[in-house]
C-alpha cells in the first residue's frame, strides 16, 4: 500500500464503519435478527440432538454456526446498500475528484464492513457461549473464528461490490437479497448432510458451498480440530472471492470512468 | 503566458459527447476561460450543462473534441487536472450521517492534506462559508443552502485554482443565493480563483458572471460579457397583458406589425411579448393601435433586454420552460433524469 | 350492510387485487416465500420426524405443510397491511375516506383483498403439498375447519396489520407490522410438537394462541381433532381484539383527514 493510501483507506473505512452504526434501523436487526432466529431454532429443534448420529453435543451449539454467515449476507447488503447510495448521491463523483485510486475507494468500503462483521462475529459468539454453547478448540479457535468470519464477510461482500457498481441502485441490489437466502436455508443449516433424509434436498446441500462455510464454523465449536473442514471453507471464501473479484473491478470499471 | 496563468485557464475544442443509448448532450462546443474570470455557463435544463461540466472535470470522457484544464488534457492527463480543479457538481453530494467537521476530516486526509494541518484547515474552511455552528451536527437535519455551502467548502481543501460550480443554487432561497454568490466573488477576487459556473437563471449569469456562454440543445449559441450580449439585442421588448384573457390573440395580432422580428411571444402567465422596433418611441403608436382594436389592456411593461432575450433570439424560445432539449418544459428539477446511474454504462471507457 | 357499503367494499377489493396480481414484484414474492419454506422446513427436516417422542401421525411432510399454510395465511394479511400504508401514503387513502360513507367498508374491502391473495396462495401451496406426498386423512368438514383457522389467521393479521397502517399511514411502518407476526409465529409448535419443546419456547409456546391454531389445525388435517373449540375460540378472540384495534386506527386517519 502506497503511503498515501494508507491514510485514505482508514478514513474511508471509518466513514464506511462509522455511517452505518448511525443507522440503528440498519444495526439493531443486523444483531438482533440472527440472534432472535438463533434463539427460536436452538429451541424449537433442541429435540434433533437426540437424533442418531447427531455430531454436536446439543443443537444450540450446532445452529449457532447460522448467525456467523447471516452476517455475511448482512456484509452483501449494508456494503451494497451503502455504495448503490453513494452512486445516486453522487458522493462517488466526489470521491473520484481526489487522488482515490480505484482499489483505495473499494479497499476503504471493505476494510469498514469488515470492521462490522468482526464486531458481530464476537457479538454472537459472546451470547453464544453465554448460552451455553460449547467451544473446544480454545483461544487459538476464536482467533480463527474472526479469521474465517473475515474471508465470509470479504467473499459476500464483493458480492455486494458488484451488484452495486452494476446496477447503480439500492432496490436491485436488495433484490439480490432472497437468492442468497435461498443458498443458506438449502444447504447443512439445520441438520447435517448424512441427516438429511430427502434425497434431493441432501444433494443440494452437500454441493451448496455453503455447507462448506457452515461445516467450517462448526468444526471450530466441536469435535476438534478439523484441519479439512477449516480447508474447505477457507476455500470457499476464496473460491467466490476469485470469481467476484473480477466481476466486481469490471463493474467498477465500468461505473467509474473517470480519465 | 506565465506558468501561474496558464494554471488556471480552461480551453475547449469541438467538445463532444454522444451517449451510446441517448442524445448527443454536447455538439462540439468551443470555449476558452481566463484565468480569474467568473465564466456563466448558462442554459435551460437538458441543455447539456452538466455533461459539460462531468467531462471538464474528467469524469466523462469525451467522445470527441479536445478540452485543456489548468493546461492539462482532460482525456490524457486526468489526475493532474483533478489536482487543479476543485468541483461542487450538481445536488450537494454529501453523506446525510457525517457531519461537516467529519466530511473535511476524510476530504482532507482524500488529499493527502498532511496530518497536522488537517484539523486547522477543515475548522477555518467551515468558518469561511459559515458553518461554524454547524459543524458536529449530521447533514441530515442541513438546509440546502447549507449543503451547498458546505459542498463548495469541500471542494476548496486542496487549493483549487479552477472551481466548477453545476448549478450552485437552485433550489436555494433569494437570501441563501444572495451568500453563496458572495463567496464565489470573493474566491474570484481575492483568491483569483477561476470559476466556470453552470445556471438556468438568467439573474445569475448577469450578476456574477465576467462572461457568459449560452448553450441550447448542446450547442453554444452565444457568447460573451452580459453587457455586449444585452447590446447585441438592441431593442427593448414589450410585454402586455390583455384585460379578457380570451383577447390574448386578438393582442398578438395588434402587435405582430411592431415587432423586429415579426414574431409573438405568448409568455405563460398570459402575456404576450414581442421585440419592440423603434424602441420607447414606437410606444404611443402601440397603445393607439390597440385601442383601435378594442383591446383593453391590464398592463403594459417595457423591458430592456436582458439575457432571456439574447437566448430568444438566438433559439427562438424563452430560456424559462424550455427544458430538456424539445422545449416541453418536463423534468425542471429533475437533471440528469436516469441518475448519475446510467452514465457509465452508456460511456465509452 | 348496505348496497352503499357493499359496492365500496367491492370497489376496493377489485381495485386492491388488481393492483396485486398485476404486479409480478407483488406476486412473486407472495407466493414464492410459502413455497420455499415449505421445501425449506419439509425437505430439510424431515429427519426429525425420528426424534423420540414425535407423534404426529402423518409425517413430517404433512406437519409443516400446515405450519407453513398457517404462516402464508397470516402473511397475506400482514401483506395486504402493506397496501393499505402504501394507499395512505399516496393520498389514495385520503380520497376513499372521502368517498364512503361507511367507511368499516373500507376495511371490509380490504379483509377481501387479503382472503383473495390467501385463497391463490392456498391453491399453489396445496398443489404443491399433493404433489410432494402430503397426507390429508381428515374429512371434508374437518379440513374446511383447517382452512377456517387459516383465513382466520389472515383476518387477524389483517387486522393488527390495518391498525398500523392506519396509525403511521406510511410503508415506513412496514417492519412495525411485519416482525411481531413473524416473531409470535415461530414461538410456536414449528418444527416439533409441543410436547417435544424445551425449555423457555416451551413456556411461552403454551400460552401463545397460535399454538392452539396450529395444533388444531394439524391435527385436522390428521383427522383425530383434539382442541378444536379451543383453536376457534382462540382464533375468534384474537380477531374481535384486533377488530377494535384496527377500527381505532381508522378513527384516528380520520382524525387526521387522511
Ligand atoms: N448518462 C446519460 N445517458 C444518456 N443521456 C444522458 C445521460 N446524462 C445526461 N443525458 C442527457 O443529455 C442531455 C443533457 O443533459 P445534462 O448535461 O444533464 O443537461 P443540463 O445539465 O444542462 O440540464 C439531456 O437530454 C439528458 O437527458
Ligand atoms: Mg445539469
Amino acid at each position: 500500500m502506497s503511503a498515501r493510501a494508507r491514510t485514505q483507506v482508514p478514513e474511508l473505512a471509518r466513514r464506511s464503519f462509522v455511517r452505518t452504526v448511525r443507522q440503528p434501523a440498519q444495526v439493531v436487526p443486523a444483531i438482533t435478527f440472527p440472534l432472535f432466529l438463533f434463539a427460536i431454532n436452538a429451541a424449537g429443534l433442541d429435540s434433533a440432538a437426540e437424533l442418531p448420529g447427531f455430531p454436536a453435543p446439543d443443537y444450540l451449539t450446532f445452529i449457532l454456526a447460522v448467525p456467523f454467515l447471516q452476517a455475511g449476507l448482512f456484509a452483501v447488503a449494508g456494503l451494497g446498500a451503502d455504495l448503490a447510495r453513494d452512486i445516486e448521491t453522487g458522493f462517488l463523483d466526489r470521491l473520484s475528484l481526489t487522488p482515490l485510486s480505484r482499489s483505495g475507494l473499494v479497499s476503504g468500503q471493505m476494510a469498514g464492513t469488515i470492521a462490522l462483521g468482526v464486531v458481530q462475529a464476537v457479538v454472537f459468539l459472546t451470547i453464544g457461549l453465554a448460552a451455553g454453547a460449547s467451544f473446544d478448540t480454545g483461544a487459538a479457535g476464536v482467533a480463527v473464528l474472526i479469521l474465517l468470519e473475515i474471508a465470509i464477510v470479504f467473499a459476500f461482500g464483493l458480492i455486494g461490490i458488484t451488484a452495486a457498481f452494476r446496477f447503480g441502485n439500492g432496490e436491485a441490489v436488495q433484490g439480490l437479497f432472497p437468492v442468497l437466502f435461498i443458498f443458506l436455508f438449502l444447504s447443512t443449516m439445520a441438520l447435517p448432510a448424512d441427516l438429511i433424509e430427502q434425497d434431493w434436498f441432501r444433494t443440494v446441500a452437500t454441493y451448496n458451498p455453503v455447507s462448506y462455510l457452515f461445516d467450517g464454523v462448526r468444526s471450530l465449536f466441536y469435535g476438534g480440530w478439523d484441519p479439512a473442514a477449516l480447508a474447505g471453507a477457507f476455500g470457499v471464501a476464496a473460491g467466490i472471492s476469485a470469481v467476484f473479484l473480477p466481476l466486481a473491478v469490471r463493474a467498477l470499471n465500468a461505473r467509474v470512468v473517470r480519465t | 503566458m506565465s506558468e501561474r496563468e496558464r494554471a488556471a485557464s480552461i480551453e475547449v475544442e469541438g467538445l463532444v459527447k454522444q451517449f451510446k443509448k441517448g442524445p448527443r448532450a454536447v455538439d462540439g462546443i468551443d470555449l476558452h476561460v481566463e484565468p480569474g474570470e467568473i465564466y456563466g455557463f448558462l442554459g435551460p435544463n437538458g441543455a447539456g450543462k452538466s455533461t459539460t461540466v462531468l467531462m471538464l472535470t474528467t469524469l466523462l470522457p469525451p467522445t470527441a473534441g479536445s478540452a485543456r484544464v489548468a493546461g492539462w488534457d482532460v482525456a490524457r492527463e486526468g489526475a493532474r487536472v483533478r489536482e487543479s480543479i476543485g468541483a461542487a457538481l450538481q445536488e450537494a453530494a454529501l453523506d446525510p450521517f457525517l457531519t461537516a467537521r467529519e466530511h473535511m476530516r476524510l476530504q482532507t486526509a482524500l488529499h493527502g492534506v498532511p496530518k497536522s494541518e488537517r484539523v486547522r484547515l477543515g475548522d477555518e474552511l467551515i468558518e469561511r462559508v459559515g458553518l461554524a455552528e454547524a459543524a458536529d451536527r449530521k447533514v441530515k437535519g442541513y438546509s440546502g443552502g447549507m449543503k451547498r455551502r458546505l459542498d463548495l467548502a469541500l471542494s476548496l481543501v486542496h487549493g483549487p485554482r479552477i472551481l466548477f460550480l453545476d448549478e450552485p443554487t437552485t433550489g436555494l432561497d433569494p437570501q441563501s443565493r444572495a451568500s453563496l454568490w458572495e463567496e464565489v466573488e470573493r474566491l474570484a477576487r481575492e483568491d483569483g480563483v477561476t470559476v466556470f459556473l453552470t445556471t438556468q437563471y438568467l439573474e445569475e449569469a448577469d450578476q456574477l458572471a465576467n462572461r457568459v456562454g449560452i448553450i441550447d440543445r448542446g450547442q453554444i449559441v452565444a457568447e460573451g460579457t452580459p453587457a455586449a450580449l444585452k447590446a447585441q439585442i438592441g431593442e427593448p421588448s414589450l410585454e402586455a397583458v390583455p384585460a379578457e384573457p380570451e383577447q390574448r390573440d386578438a393582442m398578438a395580432a395588434v402587435l405582430a406589425p411592431f415587432a423586429s422580428d415579426g414574431d409573438c411571444v405568448h409568455h405563460e402567465r398570459g402575456s404576450v411579448g414581442v421585440r419592440l422596433r423603434g424602441g420607447d418611441a414606437a410606444l404611443a403608436e402601440v397603445v393607439r393601435a390597440l385601442d383601435a382594436a378594442d383591446v383593453a389592456v391590464t398592463s403594459l411593461q417595457l423591458h430592456a433586454p436582458t439575457l432571456d432575450d439574447v437566448f430568444l433570439a438566438k433559439t427562438g424560445r424563452s430560456l424559462e420552460g424550455s427544458g430538456d432539449g424539445d422545449g416541453d418544459g418536463e423534468d425542471l428539477d429533475g437533471d440528469r433524469p436516469d441518475g448519475a446511474a446510467a452514465r457509465p454504462a452508456g460511456a465509452p471507457a | 350492510m348496505s348496497a352503499r357499503s357493499r359496492s365500496v367494499a367491492l370497489g376496493v377489493a377489485w381495485r386492491g387485487l388488481h393492483n396485486f396480481f398485476g404486479n409480478p414484484s407483488l406476486v412473486i414474492p407472495a407466493v414464492m416465500f410459502p413455497l420455499f419454506f415449505f421445501a425449506a422446513f419439509a425437505g430439510g427436516l424431515s429427519n426429525v420426524a425420528n426424534v423420540p417422542g414425535f407423534d404426529f401421525p402423518e409425517g413430517y411432510t404433512t406437519f409443516q405443510f400446515v405450519f407453513v399454510l398457517i404462516q402464508a395465511s397470516a402473511f397475506g394479511g400482514v401483506f395486504t397491511g402493506f397496501a393499505i400504508a402504501r394507499d395512505f401514503e399516496s393520498g389514495v387513502g385520503r380520497r376513499m375516506l372521502l368517498a364512503a360513507p361507511n367507511r368499516r367498508a373500507l376495511l371490509g374491502g380490504y379483509a377481501l383483498v387479503a382472503a383473495g391473495r390467501t385463497v391463490f396462495v392456498w391453491a399453489l401451496l396445496t398443489a404443491l403439498g399433493l404433489l410432494v406426498g402430503v397426507e390429508i386423512a381428515g374429512g371434508v368438514a374437518q379440513v374446511v375447519g383447517m382452512y377456517a383457522l387459516a383465513m382466520l389467521m389472515t383476518l387477524t393479521a389483517l387486522l393488527w396489520a390495518a391498525g398500523i397502517a392506519l396509525r403511521f399511514r406510511s410503508l415506513q411502518a412496514g417492519p412495525l407490522m411485519q416482525t411481531p407476526v413473524f416473531l409470535i409465529i415461530f414461538i410456536a409448535p414449528v418444527y416439533v410438537p409441543l410436547n417435544l419443546l424445551t425449555g423457555w419456547v416451551h413456556a411461552a409456546a403454551t400460552v401463545n394462541p397460535i399454538t392452539a391454531v396450529l395444533t388444531a389445525a394439524r391435527d385436522l388435517i390428521a383427522g383425530v381433532p383434539a382442541d378444536v373449540a379451543l383453536a376457534f375460540g382462540a382464533a375468534l378472540a384474537m380477531l374481535a381484539f384486533f377488530a377494535v384495534w384496527a377500527l381505532r386506527g381508522l378513527r384516528r386517519a380520520e382524525a387526521a383527514g387522511g
